[in-house]
């Protein structure tokens, strides 16, 4: 039996430890492109631009029509569209590889409150899911754990590093917490209707949210031994260095979290999913509290609900001036978040103009996850994160990328995909 | 009292006369009584349709002997005088469990599935057990036959509700004395079926409707083979389908699709069943109406939802607020309709809850006469009885009831509820009716009594002109207790009062006051507060009928969110200067007209016109064929039929749901066309129905006439059942070495099975394997759930060695990897665009996939799996424009005219081709962009998806939400009861879903 363990281990080891595609160089020599059309990401477009970028850090953005001296290697961006790298919110990239097979799953602790648990430690720069985003323009994730009640700290990194250690653009940046539902399936196993009811034990699974922050509280403010590595990991969140990230869809649980904040004096909170948060769109306005919405590729949660509810939602709460991100969670969710862009795309089909929508993965999302004096849009003095596309990137027609930096190292839009597309096209082409 | 006795005495006797006379007495001498009851003065229901106004009902012996206006009463009858009283036949309930026991469920390990059966001698399937019989497992259940005939019933039949055929019923009386001698009244009424299995049992097959069909068919075919004396080994359970054959076949269909698919299943084999209905049938009645078929209907209308939190109650679906507003509706519309159907106390807690629910059905429209016949006439018809069951003539059973008038009126009492001529007495006729307002003095006040209620159950409120007391109130065998609360009520003292009634006009008696003080009472009933009572009782009741004059919302197709008044009717469109993606030689061509006519393509050119056509203006719009997905499991009440490792008798074309939103989601996302596959659980799977998704139609309209057959296989993890957890090591193939001897294994038979069918011997009919001779023949596709190379090879290399070649691989994620292998089988191939990572077996899955395999040669298309995905599957398909640069053009053919191909179906459809079905799309912008949105979308020139009317779908929907709403919020004011709410969200299926009710 043990043989056949360390031969099964064996096995994955070789299926997964192709190093796929090393990273990228720092930056040592100054990149200038000329004539692209630049999308900022802040509501932005320049066309004919002028970008450069040095030690990893945009040094001019502004039009090819100012005279200023051009430095380091000139790329000619011509036809082409030069974005900032998109951000990939409340994602599970790099914590498991492969669904069904148990081995690789590492997004999920047990237990319902582990805000200590960490996802930055587990997260696998060598996974070929990772580098599968590049080609895609995905250039950034906030790598964020799964399930219980409070799933614990994600953190946000760049996707093209040796070891997690090198990848990170902000550790443990927020806890996140799985709002109680409003709802509870029927026990149709047990011959109830597979029906949704009431969740008769809500108030009270809130009232023990509210105890646990309490007691966090109360055990930080005059720390003794024995320690409490949960609540110790929650202090960050009560005095408002770490934001919460309160996974919610309901009209009744977004209202209820957003009071339950108030009371615990959580003053960064996040909304994510929000289905529902268009109903309480005052109310997000009033406390500032911005939303990453669940994909917009999904079905609507109910037979009534208009077939394109999920499109256009974006579209309603940025309307309304709620600051909106997108996010992907949901089945299939690491290997689907190469489609972001394709998130966004679609809320322009359903009223956003093309460059709010890019905000939507970019400098919107950045704000959200406070990595916006970094990251998110092309402006002097943030990362040089960004690619060069053949077209339009919110538009699988047209996204094609020539060339992707991050922090200015030019990296690559190889994957273990391409490799194999490159293999078996001359296959045939031999044949 | 003691006439009481005497009666009851009398008819012990006279029930003793009739039992078994060679049963020797020991207690006495041996009596024989042979008495006639007369009741006289009557209103008597003898038949719904047959009342005589005055008349005598005359039994002896348990039966009637006569009933009419002039009945000659023998001078050894007991009289009855029952005059002002209605009497009825007493009711029939054919479809209970009454004295059966529950059957309990079967013990063993819950997680590891069972193949095989457990009864030895019987069919190999446990579910089918036609060989129970309810009469064995019977046993009187006093209490229930108490509560029933409270209800007026007077007969039951019973069966064991358990398992897909439950075998035979047993019809017995409810006679409140007597035994089993007498009770029963026929040991073998009906068989019965359902769509359940037997909780006695693990055995896996069938886990889906369409196995539980599929399981149906076969045992028909099986019975008859062993019928004509070719299976050697005893078989007690197909014995006994058999003996069963002639008997009254009932199917419990629960819902309006079960009886339509059951019923054209009964039509194969020549078997009418009679269904219990679900309450929805009104909403496909002309259907419903063809069956032929008879139904008992359960009277268990939807409560209102408690909607007084909007925000839980805005997630019931319109769908569940017009159950509650139609359903009562029900039973009046199948009686509109001529459809006989009779009523059940099936799937109601209790009894007594039939009444107030029938009444319900007679306000919204169903005719009493027709109520009546539903508990009476029809359902003894039904099992055959109708000479001594359901009527009053003369030699019919003395089953009756007697009642204060009309049995259908709110006030009515039942007094009396007779079975088998044994007298059940539920309210005594001689009780005097005390209700009215009397006043009374005491201690020089004036007081008033208000006494309401039911006649033997009352209650009471008492009060001075300035104060109301606390009061009670009993009354029974004409003795009333009042006990009420002094003036100071400080002083919790009460005053006593007690009156035996002779006259309910004036109730004289003694009060009994705190201090042991008694004195005279006397209360006189005022006659003029009664008739303002009675005035005012009118009023309100009519007031109450006008509120509750039910306003009924009218029924759509499908009769939920987004369905339509009627059906969308064929149109004559012409597009004008439109971009029309062709996919024929002509390519993309700009400002471009298409006339649309008889639901054809009639014709493209520039500067058409057409009288009486409707013109469309397409300027900066574009005009494709309609989407075809390959791959999708929408539109379907199961996908997987997992309990064996070949299904091939199994098909989705009989579990189709027409009413699933996602059609509507799907056509709205340009999808015209779709084949519905099954799962990918077992390596042979069940056969596909190629569908069009004509929103609004009844499933069987869906389907493409004369549809070319198809067939899942599965390969990889799923059929080897490696996600299905450490339970699931048991059933062969466990490896992909195994797969390829099942499918070996199984085409050898089935070649053996065709060599016997056309040597002209006799041969057993086996549906799976003369599928798989369909395969064998060409006359049935394959379409395969592949993911890796070894095993797409493989099973081309066992299809070239049976001679027939695999028409498609879907998914085929590795297509790429043998794209020439593929192109020499002449296989197609229909994948994701960019699915991976979600299985070991899908690592080397690329987005490259279909591009690779499209420059090899391979017909390719590209398909969902997924009802989210399907409704995008123009991006889907512009992702081989961005991964391999397929050129637009024919990325476009990857989901409409390729799949088209695949499907043998291109004749008809998948490009824009004169004299091809009008099956096109209206596209705001290039109908590969992700800003693309479908305006229209037309099958066959009819628009089942528009835009615009969209918008004013959900108008409707909103408003009829409002309204449904405030019509449950005023029901639950009114006291009505009220039920939690619920929230329907259906699940995603995919490849691997398994239905959840089996």
């Amino acid at each position: 039996m043990r043989k056949l363990k360390i031969l099964i281990l064996t096995l994955f080891v070789s299926a997964f430890s192709f190093a796929q595609q090393t990273p990228g160089d720092k930056q040592t020599k100054a990149i200038t492109i000329e004539g692209a059309t630049a999308h900022l990401g802040n509501g932005e477009v320049i066309e004919n631009a002028l970008i450069m970028f040095e030690n990893g850090k945009l040094t001019f953005v502004g039009s090819a029509n100012t005279k200023i001296a051009r430095s380091g290697t000139i790329i000619d961006g011509k036809g082409k569209h030069v974005y900032p790298g998109f951000i990939a919110p409340n994602s599970t990239l790099g914590l498991v590889e492969v669904d069904a097979v148990r081995a690789t799953n590492d997004d999920d602790e047990v237990g319902a409150m582990n805000p200590h648990v960490r996802s930055i430690i587990a997260y696998n720069t060598e996974s070929k899911i990772v580098e599968s985003m590049r080609p895609n323009g995905v250039l950034m994730a906030q790598i964020t754990p799964r399930g219980g009640r409070i799933s614990g700290t994600s953190s946000v990194v760049q996707l093209d590093a040796w070891n997690w250690e090198d990848a990170v653009i902000k550790e443990d940046d927020a806890v996140h917490l799985n709002w109680p539902s409003n709802y509870s399936r029927g026990r149709w196993w047990l011959g109830e209707p597979n029906v949704l009811k009431e969740n008769k034990n809500y108030t009270k699974e809130v009232e023990e949210l509210n105890n646990y922050f309490a007691q966090s509280k109360a055990y930080n403010a005059n720390k003794t031994t024995p320690k409490d590595l949960p609540f110790e990991a929650l202090e960050g969140v009560t005095n408002g260095t770490k934001k919460l990230y309160v996974h919610v869809d309901y009209e009744k649980g977004i209202t209820d979290a957003i009071n339950f904040a108030k009371a615990q004096n959580i003053t960064q909170l996040v909304i994510v999913g929000g289905y529902e948060a268009i109903n309480v769109v005052d109310l997000l306005k009033q406390n500032n509290i911005p939303v990453l919405l669940q994909r917009t590729h999904s079905r609507p949660k109910g037979d009534d609900h208009d077939y394109d509810l999920p499109y256009k939602l974006a579209t309603q709460l940025v309307n309304a001036g709620v600051l909106v991100g997108l996010e992907n969670s949901g089945d299939m969710e690491r290997m689907n978040t190469r489609n972001l862009p394709f998130l966004a795309g679609t809320t322009v089909a359903y009223g956003l103009t093309k460059a709010q929508a890019l905000s939507l993965i970019t400098l919107n999302t950045a704000k959200i996850l406070g990595v916006d004096d970094k990251v998110g849009s092309l402006e002097v003095g943030k990362d040089a994160t960004l690619f060069i596309c053949e077209g339009d990137a919110l538009d699988m027609r047209t996204n094609k990328l020539d060339k992707a930096f991050i922090q200015g190292r030019d990296v690559s839009l190889e994957t273990h995909q391409t490799e194999l597309y490159k293999r078996y096209s001359e296959k045939y082409k031999n044949n | 009292m003691i006439k009481k006795w005497a009666i009851l005495s009398l008819l012990l006797c006279s029930y003793l006369s009739f039992a078994q006379e060679y049963v020797p007495k020991n207690d006495g001498v041996k009596t024989n009584t042979s008495n006639y009851t007369a009741l006289t003065n009557a209103k008597i229901y003898v038949t719904p349709n047959q009342v005589i106004d005055k008349g005598t009902l005359l039994i002896k012996d348990g039966k009637v002997v006569s009933s009419g206006a002039s009945v000659t009463i023998p001078k050894n009858a007991v009289v009855i005088d029952v005059t002002g009283k209605s009497i009825y036949p007493s009711f029939i309930d054919i479809y209970t469990d009454f004295g059966i026991k529950k059957p309990t469920s079967a013990s063993g390990d819950r997680r590891s599935p069972q193949y095989d059966a457990s009864r030895e001698g019987f069919y190999w399937n446990d579910h089918i057990r036609p060989d129970q019989n309810a009469i064995d497992h019977f046993e009187f259940d006093s209490k229930k036959a108490e509560e029933l005939r409270k209800a007026g019933f007077g007969v039951v039949n019973s069966h064991i509700d358990d398992g897909i055929i439950q075998g035979t019923g047993v019809l017995v009386t409810l006679a409140p004395s007597g035994s089993d001698a007498t009770r029963l009244l026929d040991d073998r009424v009906g068989q019965f079926s359902g769509t359940s299995k037997s909780k006695t049992s693990r055995q896996a097959y069938p886990t889906s409707l369409m196995g539980v069909m599929a399981l149906l068919r076969q045992v028909n075919h099986d019975a008859d083979w062993y019928a004509k004396g070719n299976i050697k080994e005893k078989d007690r359970a197909l014995e006994a389908y058999i003996a069963n054959k002639n008997l009254v076949q009932f199917f419990d269909a629960g819902k309006k699709v079960n009886a339509l698919r059951f019923d054209k299943l009964g039509d194969q084999f020549g078997i009418q069943y009679v269904f219990v209905g679900g309450g929805d049938e009104y909403e496909l009645i002309n259907d419903i109406k063809n069956t032929n078929a008879k139904f008992i209907l359960p009277l268990d209308f939807p409560d209102a939802y408690d909607m007084e939190d909007p925000l839980l109650a805005q997630s019931v679906s319109l769908e569940d607020l017009k159950a509650w507003n139609q359903r009562p509706a029900n039973p009046k519309i199948l009686a509109d309709n001529n459809i006989q159907f009779a009523l059940t106390t099936h799937k109601l807690k209790e009894a007594k809850t039939l009444m107030p629910n029938l009444l319900k059905a007679i306000k919204y429209g169903l005719d009493k006469t027709k109520a009546l016949e539903a508990l009476t006439t029809i359902p003894a018809g039904i099992i055959g009885k109708s000479t001594e069951l359901g009527h009053l003539k003369a030699g019919a059973y003395a089953n009756f009831l007697i009642t204060s008038g009309d049995i259908f009126d709110k006030e009515t009492t039942i007094y009396q509820n007779w079975v088998t001529g044994i007298k059940d007495e539920l309210t005594s006729m001689t009780t005097k009716d005390l209700r009215g307002n009397y006043t009374f003095n005491l201690d020089n006040s004036e007081y008033e009594l208000e006494i309401s209620g039911e006649i033997e159950k009352l209650k009471s409120k008492v009060k001075t002109s300035d104060k109301e007391f606390g009061s009670k109130i009993s009354f029974s065998d004409n003795w009333m207790q009042l006990t009420f609360s002094t003036v100071d009520s400080t002083k919790k003292e009460f005053i006593r009062v007690v009156s035996n009634i002779t006259n309910p006009k004036t109730l004289n008696g003694k009060v009994y006051y705190p201090n042991g003080n008694e004195g005279t009472f006397i209360a006189t009933k005022q006659v003029k507060d009664e008739a303002l009572k009675d005035k005012k009782d009118k009023e309100d009741k009519d007031k109450d009928d006008e509120d509750e004059t039910p306003k009924i919302y009218p029924v759509t197709y499908p009769n939920m969110a987004y369905g339509m008044e009627s059906l969308p009717q064929q149109e004559t469109l012409l597009f004008k200067n439109v971009t029309v993606w062709t996919n024929e030689a002509d390519g993309i061509v700009k400002n471009t007209d298409v006339l649309i006519k008889n639901g054809k393509i009639a014709k493209i050119g520039s500067n058409l016109n057409e009288r009486n056509a409707t013109v469309i203006d397409g300027t900066d719009k574009h005009l494709t064929a309609g989407i075809i997905d390959e791959h999708t499991h929408i539109a379907t009440e199961s996908v997987n039929e997992a309990g064996h490792n070949s299904t091939a008798e199994v098909t989705i074309e009989d579990v189709l749901d027409a009413e699933d939103v996602d059609i509507y989601r799907n056509l709205a996302g340009g999808v015209t066309s779709a084949q519905i596959l099954h799962g990918s659980a077992n390596p042979i799977g069940g056969r596909s129905a190629i569908i069009k998704l004509k929103w609004g139609e009844k499933a069987d309209n869906l389907v493409y006439q004369n549809s070319p057959k198809f067939i899942k296989f599965a390969l990889g993890e799923n059929v080897k059942q490696s996600n299905w957890g450490d339970n699931a090591k048991t059933r062969f193939p466990q490896t992909r070495m195994g797969v390829e001897q099942v499918y070996t294994d199984y085409f050898q038979r089935a070649r053996e099975y065709e060599a016997l069918q056309k040597s002209g011997k006799p041969y057993r009919k086996d549906i799976e394997l003369e599928t798989l001779v369909e395969i064998l023949n060409g006359e049935r596709f394959v379409s395969c759930h592949s993911y890796v190379q070894s095993e797409i090879n493989m099973l081309m290399k066992v299809a070239e060695k049976f001679d027939f070649r695999i028409n498609t691989f879907t998914h085929i994620l590795e297509g790429y990897k043998v794209a020439d292998k593929m192109v020499a089988h002449g296989v197609g191939g229909s994948t994701f665009s960019d699915w991976w990572a979600y299985k070991y077996e899908v690592n080397d899955a690329i987005p490259f996939n279909a591009p690779i395999m499209h420059k090899a040669g391979v017909l390719v298309a590209i398909n969902s799996d997924d009802a989210e995905m399907s409704r995008r599957l123009n991006q889907e398909a512009a992702k081989s424009v961005k991964y391999g640069d397929v050129s637009e053009e024919d990325a476009w053919k990857f989901v409409t005219l390729n799949p088209a191909k695949l499907l043998h179906i291109d004749d008809r459809v998948g490009s824009i081709k004169v004299g091809k079905d009008a099956d096109v799309v209206l596209w705001s912008d290039n109908p590969l962009s992700i800003y693309a949105k479908a305006e229209k979308t037309i099958i066959e020139g009819k628009v089942y998806f528009d835009i615009e009317r969209d918008a004013k779908l959900r108008a409707t929907i909103n408003k009829e939400k409002n309204e449904l709403t405030m019509l449950m919020l005023q029901a639950k004011n009114k006291g009505l009861k009220t039920k939690p709410i619920e929230k329907k969200e259906k699940e995603l299926l995919h490849c691997d879903s398994i239905d959840h009710q089996f």
